[in-house]
């Protein structure tokens, strides 16, 4: 393929760039897996690059011995599993009625939700709707909300749209209804794309912490990204203080420091996301695109 | 099976209008359509509650809201309408400035960097041939998409705090004696923002360019070959010019978004030693919104972020609009 002397050095320079660019993005990661890793007094001498230099799991053993990281898990995976398929069925729902020309005000209705795309209340508003509707501090205020998403309801009604006509034609002829040319139809032949917005909105829930944080008080309504950024602010406000105590606790040989802990917290809400994801890969390509072609 | 008797009927019933258009009335098509609503109706619902119910709550931006004062919209009638003087507060307090340069300056810094990396990564990756190396390159290169702010936060501060990998590095080759207090240098924080914003999104952002590239009309490139015309060569006389048009709104519809500096990444990576460079829109709205209970302030702040934005976005997708007419005919 490389003719000249030209393209060889041009090619030596792409791959040069390449490699540069997947460094500085995998290698925060694999820093971060290492330290958790490693024994906390270890850590504190520095210069820990490639592999852990005294292997340890006390910090896992640690957090995971904690009930509030189960609890944290607990409702984290709960949100998932109740919020995305709820969420998948009313924005499909409302992609099929919006695909339909002949929907009486479909104009108007299509309006009604795009402008909330480009116009919100802001969130004090948010805020006191939410206390107003006695969402606040209540586990539905991580699932009704997010029931719906204007861009992913776009991305489905854009592939319904280019489904043939002639299918939900000749099924009313047979005596359909919209309500079963809906379920037994176009649902079936819409799966690609949900299974896309259905991802987006699974990892959505994963890594929302914000609602967490802000609008539950109880910590049985914690997730774990909330959590973590509890463990973030103590070692915020501790960095002040931090070296000399550090210095002390390394003096104490402990096995775990609050560093080594918020790492391996870091990594227990991380690896999910980073083990499932590669699979999916090629649908949100798809569903990328496919937007991006309507919007 | 009911509503199909029903709705049959109604439709062969409908008259036929001149030309023999079947054209039912307003009120007949409505119910022939009822199920559509139906099925409608959660997203309206969800919608309403929690999109335009709290539009009309911005109207506490024009009252003294109290949260010991009765209900939230009970105190619409019942309190003291003050009109704009809590805005007239945000632009004379002093903190509109320092406020408006952060958000401006971190989203302005995160657009220089941001902006060009996904053009320039997406060329690369074109230039790859198809294999294992390719495919893993581009999966890692999204990975930092999918993880949140949080995470992305503790990976950053762990990485440029003062024993950090970054630190330990540069003290290796001896370029610096002392470790650098990265996250404590308050004008370092713009740069950490954008920097920060670019490594986590430009993986992503590049699917829309390589989407872009693969609609080029590969026998463009065969010709160039002939023509014995270099890679740099095609890529600058090729690929650029043909995906001129998808850059060109891209940054159009960036530019619209110039006021939606974060709020995740500032929030998490910020501390009190750089609050200064920080605090940009949506933090301030929540500072003092939520944290210090001034909620009508909070709400005006927020009022006047969202129409500024509104205006913006509107303005910039006439432009888009105008730009991929004249880019098509």
């Amino acid at each position: 393929m490389i003719k000249s002397k030209n393209d060889f050095l041009f090619m030596s320079g792409v791959y040069l760039f390449i490699i540069a660019v997947f460094i500085v993005t995998f290698y925060p990661f694999w820093n971060i897996f290492i330290i958790s890793l490693n024994s906390a007094e270890d850590t504190l001498r520095g210069n820990l690059y490639l592999w852990p230099r005294d292997f340890s799991i006390a910090s896992y053993k640690q957090i995971l011995s904690d009930s509030e990281i189960w609890t944290a898990i607990k409702v984290t995976v709960l949100r998932t599993l109740i919020g995305t398929p709820l969420a998948v069925v009313v924005i499909s729902m409302l992609a099929f009625s919006l695909s339909k020309k002949e929907l009486v005000g479909n104009r108007f209705w299509s309006l009604y939700f795009v402008f909330t795309m480009y116009f919100g209340g802001g969130l004090i508003p948010y805020y006191m709707v939410l206390k107003s509707l006695h969402l606040i501090d209540n586990f539905m205020v991580f699932i009704l909300p997010s029931m719906m998403n204007v861009f992913y309801m776009i991305i489905v009604r854009t592939f319904m749209q280019q489904l043939p006509q002639e299918l939900d034609e000749s099924a009313k002829i047979d005596g359909a209804n919209y309500m079963q040319i809906f379920f037994k139809i176009i649902l079936p032949l819409t799966t690609p794309v949900l299974a896309t917005i259905g991802m987006f909105t699974a990892i959505m829930h994963w890594n929302s912490w914000f609602d967490s944080y802000v609008f539950t008080y109880s910590s049985d309504l914690k997730t774990l990204q909330a959590v973590l950024v509890k463990i973030l602010n103590q070692y915020q406000t501790g960095a002040m203080v931090g070296d000399a105590q550090q210095l002390a606790d390394a003096s104490k040989r402990m096995a775990v420091s609050p560093d080594t802990i918020r790492m391996a917290a870091t990594m227990v809400a991380t690896l999910p996301i980073l083990m499932v994801y590669p699979f999916l890969q090629k649908y949100f390509v798809k569903g990328m695109t496919l937007g991006a072609v309507k919007s | 099976m009911e509503s199909i008797l029903k709705a049959e009927p109604s439709k062969s019933l409908t008259p036929s209008g001149k030309g023999g258009i079947r054209k039912a009335s307003v009120w007949g098509r409505l119910k022939e359509q009822r199920l559509l609503y139906v099925l409608m109706l959660p997203a309206l619902i969800v919608t309403l509650l929690f999109s335009y119910v709290p539009m009309f709550g911005l109207y506490m931006a024009f009252i003294n809201y109290s949260p010991g004062g009765g209900s939230f919209f009970g105190q619409f009638f019942t309190t003291e309408f003050v009109g704009l003087e809590w805005f007239n507060y945000f632009f004379t307090n002093g903190d509109f400035y320092r406020v408006m340069r952060n958000t401006l300056a971190q989203s302005f810094l995160s657009l220089l960097f941001g902006f060009p990396m996904p053009i320039i990564l997406a060329l690369m990756i074109n230039e790859l041939r198809n294999g294992w190396f390719k495919k893993t390159f581009q999966t890692v290169s999204y990975m930092p998409h999918f993880i949140s702010w949080v995470i992305a936060a503790n990976i950053i501060i762990t990485v440029l705090s003062s024993e950090g990998v970054l630190n330990n590095i540069l003290t290796g080759i001896g370029l610096i004696d002392e470790p650098i207090q990265f996250m404590q240098k308050g004008p370092l924080f713009w740069w950490i923002i954008a920097i920060s914003n670019t490594w986590k999104d430009m993986g992503f952002n590049a699917i829309m360019y390589l989407a872009a590239i693969s609609a080029i009309n590969p026998e463009l490139y065969e010709v160039a070959k002939v023509d014995g015309a270099s890679r740099l060569k095609q890529i600058l006389h090729i690929t650029l010019p043909s995906i001129k048009p998808t850059i060109i709104i891209l940054a159009i519809l960036a530019v619209g978004g110039i006021l939606n500096a974060g709020f995740d990444q500032q929030f998490l990576l910020q501390n009190n030693t750089v609050l200064q460079y920080s605090e940009v829109i949506d933090t301030y709205t929540y500072k003092y919104g939520l944290q210090n209970g001034m909620f009508s302030y909070g709400a005006a702040v927020g009022l006047f972020k969202s129409v500024v934005a509104f205006i913006l976005v509107l303005s910039v997708n006439t432009m888009a609009k105008k730009m991929n007419e004249q880019s098509l005919f």
